[in-house]
């Protein structure tokens, strides 16, 4: 149960990072999601890519909504502050605290009915806001607290625990975000452990919206045969286009690519990322050619994966618009802020 | 009024217009000239749900006792509007005068015997002089304000004056508007006997004012607070509080080598978002708001539950419209008492404060800061469209350049790194108030946020017990609050066994009240509550009068409910006189409600009084 802490004892053999801090110091509260839940490898993933990345623990900020995804991030980052708001809303929470400090690092973990149903607008419109975060979909296609029902993102013609099939087309986030702009656009399966911590490196350091929806098995209410959710039918169906490796920015470029194959392409903070295309037809830097790939393979019944479209150079992010300072606007003293009684003096003439 | 008495610096004027046709520019110019002659006037703007093309109507009161509500009579009207024409007419006080634009006839539409009636031919005068369709429409409302300005004796150069500097800018039009004036003023000292009765006399009542609406005033107290995260959706009426911070904003906050900009200003998707953002920003050591009115806080219920169940800072202005649903959106009201204080699902209930005027939600807003990061909880600033849109003398605000924010209590990291532990919850000062951390301080000031059970300690539970100790607390808290929270204005001077109770926009029509009550012999106390929770002398002068007015703007007697709720006070005290017509209450309705209720109370005392004899 979630109010049960981890002991902190690490190992002295446990690697650790740059700062001095093992994966343990990335860790939790214990989860309390069923065992073998999708969920539960994504947060090993976060806690994997966060250790990489040598985060100061105390410089991520975890947000969530409602919903057994939304309770992940109680699960990961135990020092860094977590904001586990209300339905759907979490994307307003984020705007608000990254507009009142950028230089932290925001991680949104929500769900498909968070997102995709009741939070669909906030979802949308921090597209796009281009806010700086990390938006992590746990995808399962079904609500799991309220025992089973179709979630909107589940396939035309999978079946409910109960035998119910599904017969409204689904919201998909992927094509839904490049549609709106975003500028950062992956999709994984919880299983794939190597995709997806890279893939969470490369949405870290990307300045702007980055998001991943992860494809993860609801093994109580999802995993039966009929549901095109499942580990297995997830497993069958999901298909890599584009394979990302994270260069971080201490490491020198090792990884070896084949010429026309692989794109280099430096993040924002410097770091590289390597986009090797699996599919020779596809070109993630292309917004509407990308697009309409993933559109073709969903209806052969596929789920593209890998980092799906990217653009570093985008400039909109929602700080670079607002011409905010650099220093986060919660640290600007009050003194700054206060045009004093000789200001007051000055703005009261208009009103005689 | 008997039309040859001489009425100086105490009259209203009526502006009855179509919108969209530059009226509120002649309007304006009318107010501010009579204001800066030094006399006290008060502006009060009734205007449609609309762009173009609806009727409209400005009052001007020209007051020299200074009273601030508005009268409820009307002595000069302006009808410029052929649609409103008859019920315009029929709104004269008997003795008044009615000016209309006689260019066409309307015989049949202005009978009336007792007024005078004054045609000025405003359009054929405008035509004559003015050439396009657009500039002689607003050309013949700037000419009206010629016409006033013969009648009622205004001064033209501080007309003039006031135009130089409107369009300081634009030049040009300042002698096109000067043209326009004085064809009006010509005209109106050719054809009729100027001044009339009703004038304007040079005052000095004015030094030391200014002319101001609460919402730019509210502006102001953010801005002065230190806020440096606005987020909002347009609604009327508080989408010009929102406008004014980033006008104010946009001239104070922006570093003139880098142009950085020292705040970041969120139109969000909706409410819901709105307060979501600021929220978070509080959440995250900015201090942010958000405006909005009745509509909006509907759509925030559920933040507000998790904002004062995680203990979060927010500051939220509510711009009272008329309700139900969207009701009237251009008209006044007091609505959300009752949303308000207890909004969202659950035990919840928050901190409101009532601002009377434009002065105090500039010191209000930046209260409200204080309070709520003290308090670690929502708080709402309940204003409304007549305080929050219209124009209001008031005394010049003021500021005290050693104020420093109130940050409450948050600990940095070397605090945090003094304890044992952190725990978020903990009331360690006994007043329910527990200490918070910002996140990026350190891995140990590290806490979870949650709108689901917690412990003290932080954590996720489903137990009775951690969950009631919370919940206790946070009523501890309350109390402490209670302490906090600004008191009632009370004036009970008077001696009276009688009071008034209200709140926010009808103190101007109460204070006058009072005066006509005085004046025929009824004395009565006077209670102005400025927050909830009520400060402890509220309950002190409830129990201290007999009968007890609680005079409120809505339908359902809002503001006793919350007396009844949270004093003792004895409900057989208690008359409501209750002010919903969308219109700002005057004195009048309070004067004549009074009165009425005590000749009521005489009758029906008479055959008890018998019955014990």
């Amino acid at each position: 149960m979630t109010f049960i802490a981890k002991p902190k004892v690490a190992h002295p053999s446990l690697p650790r990072n740059p700062l001095g801090l093992t994966r343990r110091d990335y860790e939790g509260a214990l989860s309390t999601l069923c065992a073998g839940c999708g969920h539960d490898s994504i947060t090993a993933a976060i806690v994997e890519a966060t250790w990489g990345l040598s985060l100061e623990p105390q410089n991520v900020v975890k947000l969530s909504g409602i919903g057994c995804s939304s309770k992940t991030t109680a699960y990961f980052v135990s020092g860094g502050h977590g904001f586990n708001s209300v339905h759907g809303r979490m994307p307003s929470i984020a705007m608000g605290a990254n507009a009142a400090n950028r230089n932290l690092t925001y991680i949104g973990v929500s769900g498909d009915g968070d997102t995709l149903s009741i939070g669909l607008g906030q979802f949308c419109h921090a597209i796009r806001r281009n806010l700086d975060m990390l938006y992590i979909i746990e995808n399962n296609g079904v609500y799991g607290l309220t025992k089973g029902q179709f979630s909107a993102s589940a396939d035309v013609g999978t079946k409910a625990k109960k035998g119910e099939t599904n017969v409204q087309p689904p919201i998909d986030p992927v094509l839904l975000a490049m549609t709106l702009g975003a500028s950062f656009v992956a999709r994984s399966f919880s299983g794939d452990k190597q995709q997806l911590v890279p893939l969470i490196q490369a949405g870290l350091s990307h300045r702007g919206f980055a998001l991943i929806d992860v494809l993860s098995p609801c093994v109580t209410f999802n995993d039966h045969e009929g549901s095109t959710k499942s580990y297995a039918y997830t497993r069958e169906h999901y298909e890599p286009a584009v394979q990302t490796d994270f260069v971080p920015l201490e490491r020198e470029i090792s990884v070896e690519y084949k010429e026309g194959e692989a794109v280099p392409v430096v993040m924002h903070d410097g770091s590289r990322i390597v986009l090797r295309k699996l599919d020779s037809a596809y070109d993630p830097t292309n917004r509407a050619s990308a697009a309409a790939h993933i559109q073709e393979r969903m209806k052969a019944g596929e789920y593209l994966t890998g980092l799906l479209f990217l653009d570093e150079t985008a400039q909109h992010e929602f700080h670079q618009v607002n011409s905010t300072p650099v220093a986060p606007l919660n640290s600007i003293p009050y003194e700054a802020l206060s045009p004093g009684s000789q200001g007051l003096k000055k703005i009261l003439a208009r009103y005689r | 009024m008997s039309p040859t008495a001489t009425r100086v610096n105490d009259f209203t004027i009526k502006i009855a217009t179509v919108n969209g046709t530059g009226s509120a520019s002649a309007n304006t110019l009318l107010m501010k000239s009579i204001f800066r002659s030094g006399i006290p006037v008060v502006g009060k703007n009734y205007f449609p749900s609309n762009i173009q093309g609806l009727p409209t109507w400005y009052e001007i009161r020209v007051t020299r006792a200074g009273y601030v509500a508005r009268s409820g009579t009307v002595d000069l009207m302006v009808a410029m509007n052929a649609e409103t024409y008859s019920r315009d007419v029929r709104e004269v006080a008997p003795g008044g005068y009615l000016v209309y634009d006689s260019t066409w006839p309307r015989p049949a539409l202005l009978k009336r015997d007792d007024i005078t009636v004054l045609g000025v031919p405003l359009a054929r005068l405008c035509n004559e002089s003015f050439n396009g369709v657009r500039t002689r429409i607003l050309m013949k409302n700037i000419c009206y304000a010629g016409v006033l300005a013969a009648l009622l004796d205004l001064d033209l150069e501080r007309i003039r004056e006031l135009l130089a500097e409107t369009y300081a800018k634009k030049p040009q039009l300042v002698e096109s508007n000067m043209k326009a004036i004085q064809l009006g003023y010509d005209y109106a000292r050719a054809h009729f006997s100027c001044p009339l009765p009703l004038k304007v006399e040079k005052m000095d009542r004015t030094a030391g004012h200014v002319m101001i609406d609460g919402n730019t005033a509210a502006a102001l107290g953010c801005l002065f607070a230190g806020a440096t995260v606005a987020a909002w959706y347009p609604i009327t009426p508080s989408t010009s509080l929102m406008d004014a911070f980033k006008m104010f904003a946009d001239r104070t906050r922006v570093d003139q080598d880098t142009g950085a900009r020292n705040f970041a200003f969120i139109q969000a998707e909706d409410e819901l978002a709105a307060v979501g953002m600021a929220i978070g920003a509080m959440w995250n050591g900015a201090r942010a708001f958000t405006a909005t009115s009745g509509p909006g806080i509907s759509l925030m219920n559920e933040f507000l539950g998790l904002a004062y169940y995680a203990e979060v800072p927010t500051v939220i202005f509510d711009i009272q419209r008329v309700g139900p649903s969207t009701g009237m959106p251009t008209r006044t009201q007091q609505g959300d008492l009752m949303l308000a204080a207890y909004a969202s699902h659950g035990d919840t209930r928050h901190v409101c404060l009532y601002p009377a005027n434009p002065e105090e939600c500039f010191y209000m807003a930046v209260q409200a800061f204080d309070l709520a990061e003290r308090l670690q909880t929502p708080v709402l600033v309940l204003s409304d469209l007549d305080i929050g849109m219209n124009d209001w003398m008031c005394r010049d605000l003021e500021w005290d350049d050693s104020y420093r924010p109130d940050r409450g209590k948050v600990l940095g990291k070397e605090e945090v790194l003094k304890l044992k532990k952190f725990y978020r919850f903990l009331d360690v000062d006994e007043d329910g108030i527990p200490y918070r951390t910002l996140p990026g301080v350190d891995p140990k000031a590290a806490y979870f946020t949650r709108g689901s059970g917690h412990t003290q300690y932080g954590a996720y539970t489903e137990d009775s017990a951690d969950y009631q100790v919370v919940l206790d607390r946070l009523l501890r808290k309350w109390a402490t609050a209670k302490r906090l929270v600004p008191r009632a204005v009370i004036d009970a001077t008077s001696d009276s066994k009688i009071g008034l109770v209200s709140l926010g926009s009808c103190d101007g029509a109460i204070r006058e009240a009072r005066d006509v009550l005085a004046q025929r012999g009824v004395a009565v106390d006077y209670m102005r509550v400025r927050s909830f929770p009520f400060s402890e002398d509220v309950e002190r002068f409830l129990a201290a009068h007999e009968l007890l007015f609680v005079v409120e703007q809505n339908r359902d007697a809002q503001l006793r409910s919350l007396l009844t709720l949270e004093t003792a006070v004895d409900k057989a005290k208690l008359r409501s006189l209750l002010h919903y017509s969308g219109l700002p209450i005057s004195s009048a309705f309070i004067v004549e409600g009074v009165l009425a209720e005590l000749q009521h109370e005489r009758t029906a005392a008479r055959p008890r009084d018998a019955a014990h004899g």
